[in-house]
């Protein structure tokens, strides 16, 4: 199968549980868990390539000028994640179905899983570092969810919280790193990364890119000081827990780590900085692991200390380190798992996961015993099991190792991590199933069915087949080191073997063993000690910090963004103008190319009626009716200027748009108080006025400066009007630039208009939900209403004049390819009609002979200019490519067929939808409840017999 | 003719620009549509302004003005429409939901906002 499919069936399939909520549990998880199956059979397909050595690549070039290429690459080291992935994610969702109580949303959960699961099973296939990034982020995002899944959880919000901090904050240093990194190497893409290891080492930037990246794999994989987020987390669903926090997105870090293996390693930076993280993270984590009580605390601090481990041997920098750590990776995903499983188990069972009232299960949870002993003693290294063959490894690859000098540092601590861990495991083992069965659980305990059970005794069952016969997987091992390790070094190894003979590891792991032994012997004293011990709280400096940020954050913000609008405003305005008027004192001013055009006393008229609008606005803008009227005129003269300045199509667009806009604003004064009282002191008046001049000084100046030139470079209009009627078939240059030359614009800005109408729709609906819906309807008017709510002349008049303007409409949507005109337009006049008959009649008589919902207008608009152009794919020509023909029929005169009207028509409904939609959803506002709604058209009727309850009433209009 | 078409976009910028700065919703949206006017001439203007030559194609026309600003004003005069309408709602809406039309915030600034942290524990 294809790379691709196996990153995208994730994806796709993130859609289906959702979909699938509704039609029950068993249905959401089974098509789930079939989505991985086939994701990781597509794997499966790919494993002779990879078992014969090659590398399976798949490339589509994305961005390429970015160096971003979405390519592919599964060779041994992907296969082994992608497989540790899909493998144990499969048990993982049959494991959920069972655990997830009947009040958890199903559907929500698998969804994240699979967007989770499909990010990192491109974390482990890409090959360019830039997507990796990208699928990086995702996990980080995805695991946020999962994290905060329980969003009723004060913990679960908290830790996702923390856990995105940490992470996002490492993924931003990533970036970063990645970015150098590709800089040095010349090319995004890993393949070509891995083969410069010597170039990348050699550059001055090696460092930094270093420091970068590791801050990325390190935050990802909970190492020291990073490692207090991951407890943090296990506020998250148990198999959230178990999938994210033990088996894969952890190990995303060591998998990046292996990745850039060949590049990065090897130098005494990198044997610094991530063996001692590496030592640390694992001496600390088993430390507090110990004296954890939480049973998924336990869990979490230990695989804190493991990661810690794997990061150590991939930090020796040698081949037999970096073997060891892809056979511990694998050994550490099967038994924590399960551990983590069985740990859900218990809590499941026994409600709780507190380790000091549990005891004694033993008996009453069997197989849950026998699983999770099994688990814990190959985790603390007893031979015949997993853990014991790689932890053996670590500590023959310890014994090797030195740092600060010291040939010892390294095996002591090793040994002390390893004695630590193996007392937790028998802490884990004794404290918990151990002892006599108590009396005092929170449930009754018992095992689970099968569906909890089974998946993880299917990786127990590894865990032992591993530990009694690693040679089963012994070449898969070496053939996933070696892609490790690339060309950089070799690999001596051939066999895992069981018994090396008397080494010092063994006596290194039999000290630990014994150790841990005793450790749990004397655990109380050694807790009484540990709680004595004063030791910061990791949780409480984070939390400092983060309030450090926020109270800088706001010490900065405060002051600029105070909430007043105005000011905002004033701020805005000051600085474009000084920017203005910065470009105009720097830049060359050219010579007056245009001579200045006389101008008659018609001109003179309109500009001063303008001004005089404008001039009146400002001064009388308290009495807001006057000042709609005052707008007005300023709309009218800004119309006929347009047809002065041979604009036909503006001047229509804008009038009929004034008229609109004006009936808008009416409804809107309905509600809002009529004048506008004066708060604003004089000096503040005086500021905004000087602002208000200056900007309109620089925008007069900037306008007369460049009416007065020609273009700097030739316009690209000429070539329009030569092509208009040729290319486009029309001789209405404007018409045809709207639905033809630059059709796609006009298909984005309908889709705004129908989204601007839709957000007003969507507002008035909450506004009629909540408490305002009350207060609107027992709105009592401030001002007496007309008696004749729906007076006669008006009704009769608009219904005379309905198809009047209906064929105007059509008239003009007709005319619009050749003369002025067009879809807007005849939308705009179409939806004055309409809306005079809601003027005239009211809102609930026109409502109730709606026969399409304005919506579903705004929608056809849309898909009939989408599917327009779209119609042009057919005849393999680009979206919107319109054409046209000539078409007789007798007795007609000719007359042209364009798809570019029915784009237009597209464009015709969108606008009608849009408007009407706009004002019927202020007109709804408008009703009231003391005003019943009539169902007659208008009041008095002279042809009903009997005089409406209505016309009697004494006061109320609507609009 | 050049200097009226400035002058009206500059005195229709600064009334807009005056009325923006004001305090209640109703001169802001009133602001906005001078604005909104101010920047359609001035884009239509960049066309430089013809007398009697609309780009509507004839035969034996010599010159045309340019189509192109129009094109682009003719939309954005259907947009602006629908910016009015929605800045209109959020006005009513806020003046129904609050009682009141004031622009600027009337907390004060620097009070501290609710802690998250906070909110969590309840």
């Amino acid at each position: 199968m294809s790379l691709f499919l196996i990153v995208a069936l994730p994806f796709l399939g993130a859609l289906l549980p959702g979909l699938m909520n509704s039609a029950g549990r068993q249905a959401c998880a089974g098509v789930t868990f079939i989505v991985s199956l086939a994701a990781f059979v597509g794997l499966l397909t790919n494993l002779p390539a990879v078992l014969a050595g090659d590398v399976v690549l798949a490339r589509v070039d994305w961005l390429p000028s970015l160096g971003l290429n979405f390519t592919l690459m599964l060779d041994g080291l992907g296969f082994f994640f992608a497989g540790l992935i899909l493998g144990i994610g499969m048990l993982i969702i049959t494991y959920g179905r069972y655990y997830l109580s009947r009040d958890d949303n199903m559907g929500e959960f698998f969804t994240y899983l699979l967007l989770f699961q499909g990010a990192m099973v491109g974390i482990v296939l890409s090959d360019n570092i830039l997507l990796l990034l990208v699928f990086w982020e995702l996990t980080s995002l995805s695991s946020f969810l999962l994290i905060g899944y329980w969003k009723h959880l004060p913990e679960g919000r908290q830790g996702a919280r923390m856990a995105l901090a940490v992470t996002g904050m490492g993924g931003l240093a990533m970036v970063g790193g990645m970015l150098i990194l590709g800089q040095i190497a010349g090319s995004y893409d890993l393949s070509v990364i891995l083969e410069n290891r010597e170039l990348i080492q050699a550059s001055p930037l090696y460092l930094p890119a270093l420091l970068l990246i590791l801050l990325g794999c390190f935050t990802k994989s909970a190492q020291f000081p990073f490692h207090f987020w991951l407890p943090h987390a296990m506020a998250a669903p148990t198999p959230v827990s178990a999938y994210l926090h033990s088996a894969t997105m952890v190990k995303a870090g060591i998998f990046l780590m292996a990745r850039m293996w060949p590049v990065l390693s090897g130098t005494p930076e990198w044997f610094m900085i991530v063996t001692t993280a590496g030592l640390v993270t694992m001496v600390l984590g088993a430390v507090i692991a110990l004296f954890k009580h939480d049973l998924k605390a336990l869990l979490a601090f230990s695989t804190v200390s493991h990661l810690g481990l794997i990061t150590m041997l991939l930090g020796t920098g040698t081949a037999f380190g970096a073997f060891a750590a892809v056979f511990h990776i694998l050994n550490h995903a099967t038994f924590k798992a399960a551990l983590f499983m069985s740990a859900g188990i218990i809590d499941h069972e026994a409600h709780t996961r507190d380790i000091r009232r549990l005891g004694g299960l033993r008996s009453l949870m069997p197989v849950t015993f026998v699983i999770a002993t099994l688990a814990a003693l190959s985790m603390a290294g007893i031979p015949l099991l997993n853990g014991f063959l790689s932890k053996e490894m670590m500590l023959e690859e310890a014994h090797h190792t030195m740092l600060f000098g010291s040939h010892w540092l390294v095996p002591a601590l090793a040994v002390l991590g390893s004695l630590f861990s193996a007392a937790y495991c028998f802490r884990f083992i004794s404290h918990v199933f151990l002892g006599p069965v108590r009396d005092d659980y929170p449930a009754n305990p018992h095992d689970p069915g099968p569906g909890m059970w089974l998946p993880p005794a299917i990786l127990v069952v590894l865990v032992v087949v591993i530990g009694v016969a690693p040679f089963l997987v012994q070449d898969f091992v070496i053939l996933v080191a070696k892609s490790v390790i690339g060309g950089t070094a070799e690999l001596k190894v051939k066999y895992i073997k069981i018994w090396h003979g008397l080494v010092p590891a063994l006596y290194m792991s039999i000290a630990a063993v014994v150790g841990g032994l005793i450790l749990l012997a004397i655990y109380r004293p050694a807790l009484r000690l540990w709680d004595a011990t004063p030791r910061p709280e990791a949780k409480v400096i984070f939390e400092a910090i983060i309030e450090g940020a926020v109270g800088l954050a706001r010490r900065l913000i405060h002051p600029l963004h105070d909430g007043a609008f105005s000011r905002y405003g004033a701020i805005m305005a000051v600085t474009v103008i000084a920017a203005g008027v910065h470009a105009y004192g720097t830049g060359a001013v050219g010579e007056m190319t245009r001579a200045l055009q006389p101008a008659g006393a018609v001109p003179i008229a309109g500009w001063v009626m303008l001004v005089a609008a404008t001039g009146g606005l400002v001064f009388l803008h308290r009495n807001r009716l006057l000042s709609l009227i005052l707008i007005g005129i300023v709309g009218l003269m800004v119309s006929i200027g347009f047809v002065f300045f041979s604009a036909p199509d503006l001047a229509m667009t804008q009038i009929t748009v004034e008229v609109v806009t004006a009936i808008l604003l009416l409804l809107a004064l309905n509600f809002l108080p009529n004048r506008t009282p004066i708060e604003s002191s004089v000096l503040r008046r005086t500021r905004d006025g000087a602002i208000a001049i200056a900007g309109g000084v620089a925008a007069a100046g900037l306008s007369y400066h460049y009416l007065l030139r020609d273009f700097i470079a030739p316009s690209i209009s000429e070539f329009h009007l030569a092509n208009s009627y040729k290319g486009g078939g029309g001789t209405n240059v404007v018409n045809v630039i709207l639905v033809d030359f630059r059709g796609f614009d006009t298909f984005g800005e309908i889709i705004v208009l129908g989204i601007a109408a839709l957000l007003i729709y969507a507002l008035t609906e909450t506004l009629l939900s909540g408490p305002v819906r009350a207060r609107l309807l027992n709105r009592k008017p401030d001002q007496p209403r007309a008696g004749d709510m729906h007076p006669m002349m008006m009704v009769v008049l608009t219904r005379v004049m309905m198809p009047v303007v209906m064929m105007v409409g059509f008239y003009i949507f007709l005319r619009g390819h050749n003369e002025p005109g067009g879809g807007f337009i005849a939308g705009l006049i179409v939806s004055i009609g309409v809306v005079m008959q809601y003027m005239a009649s009211g809102f609930s008589w026109a409502s109730a002979r709606l026969r399409y919902p304005y919506h579903g207008i705004i929608g056809a608009g849309v898909l009939v200019a989408g599917l327009t152009g779209i119609g042009s794919w057919f005849v393999s020509k680009p979206f919107l490519t319109s054409d046209f023909t000539y078409v007789r029929i007798p007795p007609f005169d000719k007359f042209e067929l364009a798809t570019a009207a029915a784009f237009d028509l597209g464009v015709f409904l969108a606008v009608v939808g849009a408007v009407m939609l706009s004002l019927e959803s202020f007109s709804r506002l408008a009703r009231r409840a003391h005003v019943r709604d009539s169902e007659h058209a208008m009041d008095i009727d002279p042809s009903r017999n009997k005089a409406p309850d209505t016309a009697q009433k004494p006061a109320g209009g609507e609009v | 003719m050049e200097l009226l078409v400035a002058s009206a976009i500059g005195i229709m910028t600064a009334a807009g620009l005056y009325l923006v700065m004001r305090l209640r919703t109703f001169p802001v949206i009133l602001g906005m549509s001078l604005l909104t006017y101010a920047v359609n001439v001035f884009l239509f203007a960049s066309g430089r302004l013809t007398v009697g030559a609309s780009p509507i194609l004839i035969k034996g026309a010599e010159a045309y003005t340019d189509p192109l600003p129009q094109a682009l004003v003719l939309t954005a005069i259907v947009i602006s429409f629908g910016m009015t309408a929605v800045i209109v709602m959020i006005a009513l809406g806020a003046y129904l939901g609050a009682g009141d039309d004031n622009v600027d915030d009337q907390i004060p600034p620097g009070d501290p906002e609710p802690e998250p942290v906070a909110e969590d524990a309840t």
